[in-house]
């Protein structure tokens, strides 16, 4: 009997007692899936809210082997366990590299699909589940199907992106991009308000890599002043891969060091640190994951945790409804550390995928009472302007604003009846969106 | 390029060891009781970069196959240069007090199989004068606890074993290396509420291949453990009896 012990995602909020199985293979995986009842798959927990919490929790982390990989036509299958990190060691020196990546290279193979993550280069390339050429799930019957963009195409459409809820990824296979060397050029462009930024994004769409620091608390006229950074792999400068393990915080820092006015400093500092139409060359991992290098950066925000905040916006009215957005924000004086601003080109077809075509801001906020309040408030604002919040941050939403901005969770629920996966898989984060 | 035999190749540990191994090119031959787990981790290493991947299934528990298996990685490999001996379980303490049969089983698995197959391998290499043995024994051996002592006496006898093995085998250039990990979060530890002094198998790895690149004699991983025991060893028995 497994002892139970305290999880959170990595936002450290909610918490939660729960019974974690650590399954060392696929196999002894399928048999403790069928002991239980009802459990959510994990792995690395870096959703940040309560997506891979429930009272039984699978840990798939065991299972991270490599499959196969062919080098001649950039094609890599691997247990859905293994680390995003642990693939870029291999396929980085043989000129390869991930089709999508989120910010940080923690995140297991698995979760990439369930969240459906998306990169600096959406408005590109799409998620991540748009690169995954088959995969093998495991369902709430016990048995093992194959699926992909022409087979059991509706299971294929509701597990990327459907947070684990359709059943266990055991394997995926997954198209890499060629890439002759691991240094990206980069280049920094300012913008001196939102609407700058959202214009120098339209006029950067070719980039093949784009994002923006947001400052969220200057008001007025510099509100939403961005540093854009624009990527393109190099063509020079070797293939070899530096990853050196993070330095750990091994304490929480208390949250109080985090305030609107040490965040106003930064901001200050960072703004006039970035030089405008700089171009530099910089390895890899830095360009892509700048906050690995601190190994639990989420224990900045202290014990009591916090909240990470992703929304979109359709483009029609973007630009405008950007600046209500952020002049809420503001008008909350809820400082965040880390924002980031992001234009995304067209959604897909997969069922609770995030990413539609429009304006993207990431914030993170301390947890407070009026945090949580902040939140519903913004919520509220993203639905009516026809957005939505990414579930993968989300540990707050309520089920009504889900089902509204997620209009296919019916048809998602469907698919989950019709796999057998209702009843088995579920999370915190399911029963407070009210999904079966 | 090494040729390196894992004995236990599903451990873990062991896992984590192969492939830095696999990441430098080397040559693996791997010995494990479960086909279909060695297999995943075989295609694992090839796909890391080991060299060559071979496999061989047994139950260690089985000493008329010793000679065979180790025949059979020597001609395989032309040779072996390193074994790491990895294999073991967690006793059931509770449940070897109750049963002559668990306890000795659990010697058996833990020390007498590791025993054996260090007899033939020791010979083997003091003929050639070359090679490295590395065992994983564990912090448990070094002082009998209420709560662990059959695995513990199991430990402590390989950690024995090897001491005496490396003094016969120092002058045939053969390093022993004796490898103590403290707690370490594996499959076989899930049960364990985990706390600060819980290391992950793969940073335990990287200190094992250290300590057999350096040719150590004995090494605690994490080196804390060192500070640790050295204070478990000196608490007097008629205190350390008292220890709830």
């Amino acid at each position: 009997m497994t002892k139970k012990v305290v999880i959170s995602g990595w936002g450290n909020y909610p918490k939660q007692e729960a019974q974690l199985l650590k399954p060392s293979t696929c196999s002894s995986l399928q048999s403790e899936l069928q002991k239980e009842k009802s459990l959510i798959p994990r792995g690395m927990a870096r959703s940040y809210g309560d997506s891979a919490m429930a009272p039984v929790v699978i840990q798939t982390t065991s299972c991270d082997h490599f499959i196969e990989f062919d080098i001649n036509k950039g094609l890599l299958t691997a247990e859905a366990g293994i680390t995003l990190r642990e693939i870029l060691k291999i396929i980085v020196p043989n000129g390869w590299f991930l089709p999508v990546t989120p910010g940080s290279s923690y995140v297991t193979l698995g979760g990439a699909i369930a969240s459906d993550v998306h990169g600096k280069n959406h408005h590109i390339a799409g998620t991540f589940g748009q690169h995954v050429k088959s995969m093998r799930v495991l369902l709430g019957t016990s048995d093992i199907v194959t699926v992909s963009s022409t087979k059991n195409v509706d299971l294929f459409r509701a597990t990327c992106g459907g947070m684990g809820l359709t059943g266990v990824i055991i394997s995926a296979t997954i198209k890499l991009t060629p890439i002759l060397s691991s240094f990206i050029n980069q280049k920094t462009i300012k913008a001196d308000c939102v609407e700058s930024a959202c214009e120098a994004f339209e006029m950067n769409s070719n980039a093949t890599y784009s994002v923006a620091w947001i400052d969220c608390l200057t008001k007025g006229k510099s509100l939403g002043r961005s540093v854009l950074m624009l990527g393109e792999h190099a063509k020079s400068g070797g293939l070899e891969l530096a990853s050196k393990d993070p330095i750990s915080l091994p304490i929480y820092t208390p949250a109080a060091l985090l305030n609107s006015m040490t965040i106003k400093i930064f901001n200050e500092a960072y703004w006039h640190k970035a030089k405008h139409d700089k171009t530099q060359t910089i390895p890899l991992m830095p360009y892509f994951y700048p906050l690995d290098v601190v190994g639990s950066w989420n224990k900045f925000y202290g014990k009591a945790g916090f909240l990470q905040y992703q929304c979109v916006i359709p483009k029609d009215n973007g630009v405008t409804n950007m600046r209500k957005l952020l002049t809420e924000i503001a008008k909350s004086g809820q400082a965040s550390f880390l924002a980031v601003l992001k234009q995304f080109g067209k959604a897909n077809d997969n069922l609770l995928s995030f990413p539609t075509e429009g304006y993207t801001l990431a914030l993170d906020f301390k947890l407070t009472m009026s945090a949580i309040k902040t939140l519903h408030k913004l919520d509220n604002i993203v639905a009516d302007m026809g957005g939505k919040v990414y579930l993968s941050k989300d540990a707050v939403m309520r089920e009504t604003t889900f089902k509204k901005t997620y209009p296919k969770w019916q048809e998602f629920e469907l698919i989950r009846q019709s796999y057998g996966a209702i009843g088995r898989f579920s999370s915190e984060q399911s029963k407070r969106l009210g999904l079966a | 390029m090494k040729k390196i035999l894992i004995i236990g190749a599903t451990s873990a540990i062991a896992k984590q060891c192969a492939r830095i191994w696999a990441a430098r090119g080397d040559e693996l031959y791997l010995v494990a009781r479960n086909v279909e787990q060695v297999q995943i981790i075989a295609s694992d290493l090839k796909v890391r970069g080991a060299t060559n991947v071979f496999e061989y299934c047994a139950d260690l528990n089985d000493k008329d196959r010793y000679v065979e298996l180790l025949d059979a990685a020597e001609s395989t490999m032309n040779g072996i240069d390193t074994v790491l001996v990895a294999h073991g379980t967690l006793s059931n303490q509770k449940k070897c007090e109750q049963s002559v049969e668990e306890t000795l089983s659990e010697i058996q698995t833990n020390a007498l199989s590791t025993i054996g197959l260090l007899t033939l391998i020791a010979n083997r290499f003091e003929a050639k004068k070359s090679g490295t043995i590395a065992v994983i024994s564990s912090v448990a051996g070094e002082r009998g606890r209420a709560s662990n002592y059959v695995y513990g006496s199991a430990k402590s006898m390989i950690t024995t074993f090897t001491s005496g093995l490396r003094q016969r085998l120092h002058k045939s250039n053969i390093t022993v290396v004796t490898i103590k990990p403290g707690f370490v979060d594996t499959p076989m530890t899930a049960s364990f509420k985990k706390g600060l002094l819980w290391t992950k198998p793969a940073a335990v790895a990287t200190k094992i291949i250290k300590a057999i690149d350096l040719k150590k004699d004995e090494v605690y991983v994490p080196t804390f453990w060192f500070w640790i025991l050295l204070l478990i060893k000196v608490i007097p028995t008629w205190l350390f009896k008292k220890k709830p």
